[in-house]
């Protein structure tokens, strides 16, 4: 294999890992952020089910729930791997993410509710325009690490037959005998990605940071 | 003869089997200031969230003007806008500027365009002395300057009636003066204000009448000349001798 296409080869699977990532994680923060939501603020039975949720499925290892949970997916929808490992592993990530914004929510004090719902806005209006914009900005820390987590864990639908990098080290590491340097390469990437996603989303936070005086 | 603005009925707020207060009757004229005063744990601050509706009661009733805000069919949302309320502690909206505060409620609960609402929202905190602050967030501001904000938010929905639960009771001294002006001012412009304070300068400048709140009732109420020089209540004269033995001696000092 010569130089040019041992390249090409790794930027497509590193394709592959940037798309299940960039499918699973916003997929996973908006059915986090929902569920976190309804475990706050929708009375009892939804707590005690979301709660169940969150508990179940963090519960058990990621790629139990990926084979599981892409055999559904894939059993009563007609999709891809790519597609139905990527939407997996966004509901694998989903209970963690509902735990950070939980978590953060209930940071961001009652107060602010009270205070919202004293001018007159409905609940819905006070999610939207007071809760969740401070919400958000407190859980970019917890979220980073949790993206890290996903990007790391996006290397799981290689057992779903996704081509992605973990998959094609082997295959690299057959063809040119060089399974340290087959293995490296990967290694390098997912680090590579990991780095570059913190760096931003902590660019992010500085960046969205609320003003205060020392 | 003057019309009532609020009017409470038999109001009762229990948890479990101990009640908070029970059998409130209070009325609240347009443009009255009354001030409740009492010792802390006697339920005022729980009555003021009621009037608010952002708790309820277990018995008894509350009209804001001709309108039973307690009766089941009422949308609660929608009287709130009609009632101002300013908390001890504040409570600005953190991620946004002094004016954005303000303007929230215009745009979003109001609907109103952004020009009207900003141009409103300036007034408002104008009225508060404030409009060189617009664009500061509350972490930027003074504790007093982040209450008088917090007038100019509920004042900007033109409410019938302002709610104050302790506004100056987590203000450092010096700042607690700032406010008071604000709320002096207001009652001078016939704003209809229920006021729950231990700020018996104020009180006994600007009240109309004073409320005497203890142990989930209302144990007197009059004018501040009944009150502080005539109490025909026992309670009432020892725990006004205190509470001015305690903060008189700050005021004269100020």
């Amino acid at each position: 294999m010569d130089v040019a296409r041992f390249l090409q080869y790794i930027a497509s699977g590193t394709a592959y890992t940037v798309g299940v990532t960039l499918i699973a994680l916003p997929s996973g923060l908006l059915l986090g952020t929902l569920l976190a939501l309804l475990n706050v603020y929708s009375g009892k039975v939804s707590k005690w089910l979301t709660s169940l949720y969150s508990t179940v499925m963090r519960g058990i290892p990621p790629i139990v729930l990926l084979f599981i949970l892409y055999f559904i997916v894939s059993g009563s929808i007609n999709l891809s791997p790519f597609l139905a490992g990527s939407i997996s592993l966004g509901i694998v990530s989903s209970a963690y993410q509902m735990e950070i914004i939980r978590g953060a929510i209930l940071s961001v004090s009652g107060g602010q509710m009270m205070a919202a719902r004293a001018i007159g806005m409905s609940k819905r209006q006070a999610i939207r325009n007071v809760i969740l914009p401070q919400t958000l900005r407190l859980a970019i820390p917890p979220w980073s690490n949790e993206a890290a987590i996903v990007i790391k864990d996006s290397s799981l639908v290689y057992a779903l037959g996704v081509p992605e990098i973990l998959r094609r080290a082997p295959l690299i590491s057959a063809s040119t005998q060089e399974p340290f340097l087959a293995y490296a390469a990967a290694a390098a990437i997912y680090f590579i990605l990991v780095f570059i996603t913190s760096r931003v989303l902590d660019r992010l936070e500085i960046r969205l940071r609320i003003p205060a005086n020392p | 003869m003057a019309k009532p603005i609020l009017t409470i009925k038999n109001l009762t707020k229990k948890y479990g089997e101990n009640a908070v207060f029970h059998n409130i009757d209070l009325t609240v004229n347009e443009g009255d200031t009354i001030v409740i005063i009492g010792p802390s744990g006697t339920g005022k601050s729980t009555l003021l969230r009621c009037v608010n509706l952002l708790t309820y009661a277990n018995e008894g009733q509350i009209w804001l003007d001709d309108m039973e805000i307690t009766a089941k069919e009422c949308d609660e949302d929608r009287v709130r806008q009609h009632i101002g309320m300013v908390f001890q502690n504040f409570l600005l909206f953190n991620h946004l500027t002094a004016l954005d505060n303000v303007m929230l409620g215009l745009t979003k609960v109001k609907r109103m365009k952004a020009d009207a609402a900003k141009e409103k929202a300036m007034h408002e905190l104008n009225r508060v002395g404030l409009a060189d602050r617009a664009d500061h967030y509350p972490g930027q501001l003074s504790g007093g300057q982040q209450q008088r904000v917090a007038i100019a938010r509920a004042l900007a929905m033109d409410p019938r009636i302002m709610l104050f639960d302790e506004p100056t009771s987590a203000l450092d001294p010096e700042l607690i003066g700032e406010v008071l002006e604000v709320m002096r001012k207001l009652a001078l412009e016939g704003m209809t204000m229920l006021v729950v304070t231990h700020e018996m300068g104020f009180a006994r400048e600007v009240a109309d009448r004073i409320v005497f709140l203890e142990k989930g009732s209302i144990v007197e109420q009059g004018s501040p000349d009944e009150l502080f020089y005539h109490p025909k209540n026992e309670r009432t004269r020892e725990f006004l001798w205190k509470i001015t033995e305690l903060y008189g001696k700050k005021e004269e000092g100020k």
